[in-house]
């Protein structure tokens, strides 16, 4: 039981970091229109970011809050370098421009900070177990990440339907020539959403850091999975990607701990064990593939244009 | 139709004939490694023909082609290691399993339309990988060694190095023809109609679903045989064959050469590699190089390398 409350918390704490993640790339496809492969690339800076910032500066919280700044910044300067001049081409050279970003990411990446991983070691207050229910001790660090994430979706939930702002998103996401007709500056707002998107997934990135090790290519497999979240959740709908990135969070960390033990019940032993890896990481391929049969545009699709 | 001797047609056959002529440079001059490449460059570009098939002529921006390569290498590595060494069984199941595999994946994603298009045989890809992961008895994440390459009962050695690269080079020249074909057909025309409008190919009767999931299924069935032809010349397959950068790689060699040209994809893969070489030459980091390159062809030439020799046709 304790075990099953565990793997519970894991993989909300799971779903909710592929929701930071997925919410940049749902919110920069449904504002811009455009298909960003290198979304991965910015989870991974902001591990990298924040690795180096903890360590200069000698202190987690700060080094976190530093690296989420410099993910902002390189954000927007992608964005006015490269992919402002993609808005409005075909989906094929978003694919395509942005792959090569993640190319020239990862080797710059590995010219900075070398070859080899770095770690990100936790401060000792988020070390300690916490007992969440009597007789239940759990990770204090996984509950953090629990917290900040579900504050965020807060905030980002606050910020785009109540502010001025998240009123301009929603605007440019449903007719972006009729805002910049009506003289916002449509330049500006791209900006600043592909940098909110882009300090999401630097968040993400900079959060699971302690867990994993920061190395070259973590936001690849990652990305992947979010990008099965907004499939699921529907492309362009921010409460679709929290719902499937919870959902998908759950399914894939319960898959993995008690899917080889339902399998045992079902075939013998042996056949089990191997089977299982495989059939675990299928899981949450075929609940994508079900979902799309009964509905293509994913659960909560956006409304149409 | 005569074409007029112009710049494009002296590429190609300059091009074809090196093919051609390659393993007579090798064996006079004993460079093992040119053929090695070109046998290598000969296969991907087998890959970039079929990808190009379903990218170029028929629009699917399939993000997941490298999973055809893995099941086909996969499909002739598990037979081999099961005692199953002949070609003649080999092949047609490991043809087979990619048609298959093309078929599935294909009826679900042309469901949907544009961007969930790019994605699903992407997250389809992934999953295909971890299997391969996941396969212990095959290797898991190491991968599996052939022991020996499909036999064809005497009747070509693939383990002759220069027999490989003909049979490899007749492959490729093979699905050109195939794709020369299939796009000059009624189902070809059929296919590029749906691609450029496909609400008005089905608004005169075309049931473009099933016209453009065939093409699907042509594309990832070759694309399989490519599997079959890089793990024979490897002698080895591994869950690296089909991780989601392989499939990008083919799309960059399809646009690099030109989408929907006929010998565009044979450009992009020879141009690829070639670059791959070069770059890797100059410096560690070459992909710091190549990315932004990417991205210029991206912006400014998009009509790739059969654009250019056409002359200026920018889309």
């Amino acid at each position: 039981m304790t075990l099953f409350i565990e793997q519970c918390l894991n993989g909300l704490q799971f779903g909710l970091l592929l929701f930071l993640l997925a919410a940049g790339l749902t919110l920069v496809f449904g504002i811009m229109d455009l298909v960003n492969l290198a979304h991965g690339s910015l989870y991974m800076i902001g591990a990298y970011f924040a690795a180096t910032f903890a360590a200069w500066t000698g202190s987690f919280v700060l080094g976190a809050i530093l690296a989420l700044g410099a993910t902002l910044l390189v954000g927007m300067a992608v964005e006015v370098i490269a992919m402002r001049k993609l808005y409005g081409r075909d989906h094929l050279d978003h694919v395509l421009a942005t792959f090569g970003l993640i190319l020239f990411f990862d080797e710059s990446v590995r010219l900075i900070w070398g070859p080899a991983g770095l770690s990100l070691p936790l401060p000792s207050w988020l070390q300690t177990p916490i007992t969440i229910l009597p007789g239940i001790q759990y990770s204090a660090y996984r509950l953090a990440i629990i917290v900040v994430s579900v504050a965020v979706a807060a905030a980002l939930y606050f910020i785009v339907m109540r502010t001025r702002l998240g009123m301009l998103i929603r605007a440019g996401a449903s007719n972006r020539e009729m805002i910049g007709a009506l003289g916002i500056n449509i330049k500006l707002l791209f900006t600043l959403v592909f940098g909110l998107g882009a300090a999401l997934a630097g968040l993400a990135g900079l959060m699971q850091a302690p867990i994993l090790t920061v190395q070259i290519g973590m936001g690849e497999n990652i990305l992947i999975l979010a990008f099965v979240v907004i499939v699921i959740g529907g492309i362009g709908s921010i409460r679709g990607a929290f719902i499937s990135a919870v959902l998908v969070g759950f399914i894939d960390t319960l898959g993995r701990s008690y899917f080889p033990d339902l399998l045992r019940l079902v075939l013998d032993r042996n056949t089990a064990a191997t089977a299982a890896p495989a059939l675990s990481s299928m899981l949450i391929y075929i609940i994508m593939a079900a979902i799309l049969v009964v509905r293509p545009e994913g659960l909560f699709p956006a409304s149409r244009r | 139709m005569i074409r007029k001797l112009n710049l494009r047609a002296v590429v190609i056959a300059t091009l074809l004939a090196a093919l051609l002529l390659l393993p007579l440079y090798t064996s006079l001059t004993g460079d093992r490694f040119a053929l090695t490449l070109f046998t290598r460059i000969v296969i991907l570009a087998l890959a970039a023909v079929s990808l190009n098939l379903a990218l170029g002529y028929g629009g699917m921006v399939s993000f997941g082609h490298a999973a055809f390569l893995g099941i086909g290498g996969y499909a002739v590595g598990i037979l081999s290691y099961e005692g199953v060494g002949s070609g003649f069984v080999q092949w047609p199941i490991a043809l087979g399993a990619s048609a298959l595999f093309a078929l599935v994946i294909g009826a679900l994603s042309l469901r949907t339309r544009g961007v969930y298009f790019i994605m699903i045989p992407l997250a389809f890809a992934q999953m295909a990988y971890y299997i391969a992961s996941g396969l212990a008895r095959y290797g898991g994440d190491d991968g599996l060694t052939l022991q020996n390459r499909s036999s064809f009962a005497g009747l070509i050695n693939p383990s002759n190095k220069v027999q490989f690269y003909y049979l490899c080079l007749a492959l490729l020249l093979g699905s050109i023809y195939l794709v020369w074909r299939l796009t000059n057909s009624r189902f070809g025309l059929a296919v590029q109609g749906a691609r450029s409008n496909d609400t008005r190919m089905r608004a005169i009767g075309f049931p473009t679903y099933r016209y453009k999931l065939a093409c699907f299924v042509i594309s990832g069935t070759l694309c399989g045989l490519a599997g079959i032809l890089l793990a024979n010349n490897t002698d080895f397959v591994s869950p690296a064959i089909m991780f989601w950068t392989r499939s990008g790689d083919l799309i960059v060699m399809v646009v690099l050469g030109g989408m929907g040209s006929l010998f565009g994809p044979l450009f992009g893969a020879v141009a690829l590699l070639f670059l791959e070489e070069a770059l890797s030459r100059i410096t560690e980091y070459w992909q710091i190089l190549l990315g932004p390159l990417l991205l210029l062809v991206v912006l400014f030439a998009r009509g790739g390398i059969d654009g250019l020799l056409k002359g200026a046709r920018r889309g």
